[in-house]
């Protein structure tokens, strides 16, 4: 795993680099100071995620993803011709488009899975047909509306209002995720399945 | 922009809560059955960030941190990214917990309603951690050859820390 070699890379660059620059004990000072600020952090999380958690549950159990859901359908079926022929595959595709924007995390995943086994199971091939990249890269490129896990992370370091960068994360949301899908659509026609 | 922020978290758990009596549901016992989940997701994350935040902060106090981004802030400011957002953006794609730590250094380091805070905030809020998506999906559906999806993939996360730098001195520089 990747994340294997970064960890061990880190320590040894800050023992080296803080041994030739004379920084020795800052770095040791810095081990038990990041030790700490993880608990601390997690702890000054953990309420907002919490709560937004609960009010995800709220969104799930009112029906209220479900319909969000059902009105993206026509929308995700001119992105997704072949798809839009499967009704299992479509309902898939389309919760798991209205949980990403509404930042279900735990609901998004297991529907975008069904998503692509479905869509799998339409291009019967090994190698991802082009709405198979699409919805990957769809979800690769957050689309959450409301950055709460981002939002929380601000309060804990005392921004005066957490969440006035929302335009900023809109905006710059629609820009990549109208860039990957334009990239998608484009790179298709020289990637041959 | 600061009325839309301070609107945003009341306007919503009003309307969700309103919409959820509305239509029947058992508000309260749903609201605690997803706070249990939060506390499960918190659970999950903290041993990771002990795991990571005492490896950044070795780094940071070791001066490499510093070293690294001062190497790479000419290229990096004529694109108008500040080069302190050069570590959320190297492992951003790769790890959903070390963009996490890696930020939450930033944020603390540069102040949250600072530049470089609001620039790595907004990065952290509006991508997501490709290669781990790429490989859930692919893995999950028996997928061998993924084509363009990684290229595509990663133009759209490129994109996106182009324009969080952008937005943000737009709306704040």
């Amino acid at each position: 795993m990747l994340l294997n070699l970064i960890i061990v890379m880190l320590s040894v660059i800050s023992l080296v680099y803080g041994s030739l620059s004379g920084n020795l004990s800052a770095v040791s000072v810095a081990a038990v100071k990041g030790a700490e600020a993880a608990v601390s952090l997690g702890v000054g999380i953990c309420g907002m995620i919490c709560l937004w958690s609960g009010i995800m549950e709220l969104m799930k159990c009112s029906g209220l993803s479900g319909k969000l859901s059902r009105l993206l359908r026509p929308l995700l079926g001119r992105l997704f011709p072949t798809a839009a022929k499967d009704a299992d595959t479509m309902d898939a595709l389309s919760s798991n488009v209205s949980a990403n924007l509404l930042g279900l995390g735990n609901a998004a995943t297991p529907a975008g899975i069904r998503a692509a086994v479905g869509l799998k199971r339409l291009s019967g091939m090994d190698t991802a047909s082009d709405e198979l990249c699409l919805l990957v890269v769809m979800n690769t490129a957050s689309i959450q509306l409301l950055p709460t896990t981002v939002a929380s992370l601000r309060a804990t370091f005392g921004a005066v209002s957490p969440l006035d960068i929302l335009p900023a994360v809109w905006l710059t949301s629609l820009l990549s995720v109208s860039a990957g899908i334009a990239s998608a659509k484009l790179f298709e026609h020289f990637s041959h399945p | 922009m600061k009325l839309l922020g301070d609107l945003s978290i009341p306007l919503i758990i009003a309307f969700v809560m309103t919409y959820a009596l509305i239509q029947g549901t058992d508000v309260f016992p749903a609201m605690i059955s997803g706070a249990k989940d939060g506390l499960k997701t918190v659970f999950g994350i903290i041993p990771a960030l002990i795991t990571l935040l005492p490896c950044i902060y070795m780094l940071r106090a070791s001066g490499a941190l510093d070293a690294l981004c001062g190497l790479l802030r000419p290229l990096l400011s004529s694109l108008g990214i500040p080069s302190e957002t050069v570590p959320l953006m190297l492992i951003r794609p790769l790890s959903g917990s070390g963009a996490l730590a890696v930020g939450s250094d930033i944020i603390r380091n540069s102040g949250a309603d600072s530049l470089v805070g609001r620039c790595a905030a907004v990065m952290l809020g509006s991508t997501e951690t490709t290669f781990y998506v790429i490989a859930v999906y692919f893995g999950a559906a028996g997928i061998k050859k993924s084509r363009h999806a990684v290229p595509a993939a990663l133009i759209a996360d490129l994109t996106g820390f182009l324009a969080a730098a952008f937005f943000v001195r737009l709306f704040w520089g």
